[in-house]
């Protein structure tokens, strides 16, 4: 379930970040606990990260929200989400990043606690990269941010 | 007791926790994450589960008792408090939370009053022993040890 984003698509377009910084992943996760997980996990995976308590202040960092300020759009190079979020889901957070023609090369990962196949092929066909089961450890983390850095250079 | 002694009881004491059922391997993941640059992340991060799921459980008393009760909102509740518990190992709380969501799909306030009452049982039993263990640690890093050891 582990994919590199081959073919005409390619990686990751470079968003102006030069070889050896650090990626920048924005978390997404309405559970606090969660959210310290994932940030922990992605530094150690020297990462920096910005982390979203939903899909609408993800998507108002990412510019594609309705409050987004001019000029403060930030550069990601990663999405980590999760599935379930009161409001908009990472599934329809997904489909709204895949939708954007700025953003939609931007790797977008979906994490659930929950494991169910239909909601597994569902994302990755609508071109989540990977779908990780929460919850995360450290070497599934190291694998993720692993393959983020190939893809980049 | 002296420093090799609060380490054997440490040791046995996190052991025991193990054994049973009250943490899982995903707490050994939370220590793992803890480093020199992040001395305290396992205590920060079991301190907002505490909040959090006082928070929660609180939210699902005033939930279960009003006239029409709004079973899907207890269940996003329950979701919540099964996650954090499952992110940091403390099993028997994640357990409940399941059986809690089968009640709730239910529609079953019987089930679901019974369920809140053994979460609170379990959520009070493993933030005691998280507290001991704790505690132990502190002794231990105040006696001059240190970890791992």
């Amino acid at each position: 379930m582990l994919s590199c984003g081959g073919g005409s698509g390619g990686c990751s377009k470079d968003m102006a970040v030069e070889l050896g910084d650090e990626p920048h992943v924005l978390a997404v996760d309405d559970n606090l606990i969660d959210r310290k997980l994932v940030e922990r996990l992605l530094k150690n995976s020297s990462c920096k990260v910005t982390t979203a308590e939903n899909a609408l202040r993800a998507l108002d960092y990412l510019g594609l929200g309705n409050d987004t300020l001019e000029g403060t759009v930030s550069e990601v190079n990663m999405i980590i989400t999760d599935y379930c979020m009161p409001g908009m889901t990472g599934y329809e957070l997904l489909k709204k990043i895949k939708e954007s023609s700025v953003l939609k090369e931007v790797p977008v990962v979906i994490m659930s606690s929950e494991n169910i196949p239909t909601r597994i092929s569902q994302c990755l066909e609508e071109g989540a990269k990977m779908f990780m089961l929460k919850p995360l450890k450290q070497s599934d983390v190291k694998q993720l941010t692993w393959h983020l850095m190939k893809c980049r250079n | 007791m002296d420093l090799v002694q609060l380490q054997r009881q440490f040791v046995d004491y996190k052991t025991s926790l193990y054994h049973e059922g009250f943490l899982d391997e995903q707490f050994t993941q939370l220590q793992e994450l803890q480093d020199e640059n992040n001395p305290d992340f396992v205590v920060e991060v079991v301190s907002l589960f505490f909040e959090d799921s006082e928070r929660l459980l609180n939210e699902l008393a005033r939930a279960l008792e009003q006239q029409n009760i709004d079973y899907k909102r207890i269940d996003a509740h329950v979701h919540q408090l099964k996650g954090s518990s499952s992110s940091i190992g403390a099993q028997r709380v994640q357990k409940v939370c399941i059986a809690f969501r089968n009640y709730c799909e239910e529609q079953n306030v019987e089930g679901c009053l019974k369920c809140l009452q053994q979460v609170r049982h379990e959520y009070s039993l493993v933030k005691t022993k998280l507290e001991s263990l704790f505690q132990l640690e502190q002794q231990i890093l105040t006696a001059g040890g240190s970890f791992p050891m």
